[in-house]
């Protein structure tokens, strides 16, 4: 029983890291906090759900269609509606403010565009949803499939920030935007590339979430939600910690929703927040300076 | 006080004066189109009270709105309603001083993301009480309240947010918090407790959200969670007071007025697109209009001198 819990937190836990990989991507490069991130998330999800029911296209197919998608709209999101913002603000803190508000309005028009297309009932598809025995215990085909897919991605996301150039200069602009200036690095592409990723990121989050979770049009709050706190919890711009952030929130939602209650698996998530904000603001792996 | 203070207060009193005749003229719609003006100007007003000198984006406006509606679901019919309105007081100061104390020491952006969920964490812990504790989703509010008495009740609480506006801005408390906003560093260094200017000016802000949630809930007749902590209330009350201009005390009702017509218009004539208008004007307002209308109407003011 312990065991089979565990694992089910673990793919949860994955799937968080992996949506929190694109928001510290996105949160730690490009510096824009994006409250409408986790509507895209749910959008793959839709995407996903039309190719399967609709077009019985597979959601494996669909994972490879839909994040370069979601990386071109992205990337025109950060051109067209950001980049505004970036020339006007004076100091980081009123960027911040403003994609605040301005991503706060485009949650709305994403999510409202949503529930005109397909109200606010909860969906689903069936692939995969076959029991597996491990170790004794059981677990779905398609949980354990976008949990492998997951970890995949995050690793050639991995390899890639750390073993190619464009990479490393993406990572020089996290750690301090106007150094990377003096060295060459074109900060502007930099930033629009790592949040155009982060958008490619949370589309293929979505697109294994819909494998395995029923979703609805509202839901993208929720995911927004949880992957700020690990962001927050991993120390901002730090992949490593999103990982271990990620895992910790999975499994303790997994443990709390069967061993206490399902009603307060998100008043588990913010005890957990507000703990670490009180002991160690800077996160679990961030540096202790901003 | 300078002769144009007095006069301002006078102008102001006069209007309350003829504001308070508003139940008496107007038929029903109209009179729940002026308490939604109202009860939104409290709620705009009290925002900025907090946000527009600190500039920390509350996006928690819903979470006491809806606390404040539930105090009085739970107790108007078994308590006597200025008790009511004082439990939903002594809820609210005592949710918002654990927020603020452990969110407003950080930085701005772990208040703002806090406040995000807070309304999500509030309607879940409130949907799981109802749920395992109380077996109902949804409560009747049945109170012997008439729309007029309500409506001159959140006028009331409109005049008590201004006036303490008012004597904020006068006062040290309110020095204190336009040196945080200008630069927090400097300001704690000139010896300003900024973590408990902060706190205080917060719990005094989210008090006036959750008293108009509770005086506005006898309107409902029935709630449940989803209706009581509508997250789409904390994002109306954000543009309106981000279009009227939150560095003013006046600012906020400027948004308000048109706003809610605006609202009013569309809600009825697209009703299944409400969220996507009202999210396009938002983005509207945070491009075009950064300082709000009051600050275009200053600007527009001292460039001819």
């Amino acid at each position: 029983m312990l065991f089979e819990v565990t694992l089910s937190g673990v793919t949860l836990g994955g799937m968080y890291a992996l949506v929190a990989m694109g928001l510290t991507l996105q949160y730690g490069v490009a510096r824009i906090m994006n409250l409408s991130y986790g509507e895209l998330l749910i959008a793959a999800a839709f995407a996903a759900l039309w190719f399967y029911s609709g077009l019985a296209i597979n959601p494996l197919i669909g994972l490879v269609v839909v994040p370069p998608i979601a990386f071109a709209l992205s990337y025109a999101i950060y051109r067209i509606l950001v980049q505004p913002l970036v020339s006007r603000a004076k100091t980081r803190d009123a960027l911040e403010v403003d994609s605040i508000l301005a991503t706060f309005g485009l949650l709305f028009v994403i999510q409202g565009v949503m529930l005109a297309l397909f109200g606010g009932a909860y969906f689903s598809y069936s692939f995969l949803a076959v029991p597996l025995k491990i170790a004794g215990a059981t677990v779905a085909a398609n949980r354990l499939l976008a949990l492998l897919l997951a970890v995949a991605i995050g690793l050639g996301l991995y390899l890639g920030l750390t073993r190619t150039r464009i990479g490393t200069a993406v990572r020089a602009v996290a750690v301090d935007p106007v150094a990377a200036q003096l060295v060459a690095i074109d900060v502007r592409t930099a930033s629009a590339l790592a949040f155009a990723l982060g958008g490619a990121l949370v589309a293929a989050a979505g697109v294994l979430v819909s494998m395995f979770l029923t979703f609805n049009a509202n839901l993208g709050v929720v995911f927004t939600l949880k992957a700020l706190v690990v962001v927050i919890m991993g120390g901002v711009g730090n992949l490593l910690g999103a990982l271990i952030a990620g895992l910790i929130l999975g499994l303790v939602e997994n443990y709390v929703a069967v061993f206490v209650d399902p009603g307060l698996t998100l008043a588990a998530t913010y005890a957990i927040f507000l703990l670490v904000l009180l002991v160690r603001p800077q996160g679990i792996l961030g540096r202790s300076s901003r | 006080m300078s002769g144009r203070e007095m006069l301002g207060i006078a102008l102001a009193a006069v209007a309350v004066a003829v504001l308070a005749c508003v139940p008496l003229m107007l038929g029903d719609y109209g009179l729940s189109l002026a308490i939604n003006i109202v009860s939104y100007t409290v709620l705009a007003t009290a925002w900025s009270l907090f946000s527009g000198p600190t500039r920390y984006v509350s996006l928690a406006t819903v979470a006491f709105f809806g606390i404040g509606a539930y105090t009085t679901a739970v107790f108007v019919e078994s308590l006597a309603w200025p008790l009511v309105l004082l439990i939903a007081t002594a809820v609210s100061i005592v949710v918002a001083a654990i927020v603020g104390l452990s969110t407003l020491r950080l930085s701005g952006v772990y208040f703002v993301i806090f406040s995000f969920g807070l309304a999500e964490l509030v309607r879940q812990l409130v949907t799981w009480f109802e749920v395992n504790k109380t077996r109902t989703l949804g409560r009747y509010v049945f109170a012997d309240i008439t729309a007029a008495q309500i409506y001159w009740q959140l006028l009331a609480l409109a005049v008590l947010v201004f006036a303490i506006g008012f004597w904020i801005g006068r006062s040290r408390l309110g020095l204190a918090l336009r040196a945080i906003g200008d630069d927090e560093t400097v300001a704690r260094h000139s010896g300003i407790d900024a973590t408990r200017a902060k706190v205080a000016l917060f719990v005094l802000s989210t008090v006036f959200m959750t008293l108009t949630g509770a005086i506005m809930a006898p309107r409902w007749t029935y709630i449940d969670p989803a209706i009581a902590f509508n997250p789409v209330i904390s994002f109306t009350v954000l543009i309106m007071a981000l279009l009227g201009g939150v560095h003013r005390l006046y600012g906020p009702v400027l948004g308000v007025v048109p706003l809610a017509l605006l609202f009013e218009y569309l809600l009825a004539r697209f009703p299944n697109h409400f969220s996507i208008m009202v999210g396009l004007v938002f983005i509207v307002i945070v491009y075009l209009i950064p300082r709000g209308i009051a600050g275009l109407v200053e600007g527009a003011v001292r460039k001819p001198a």
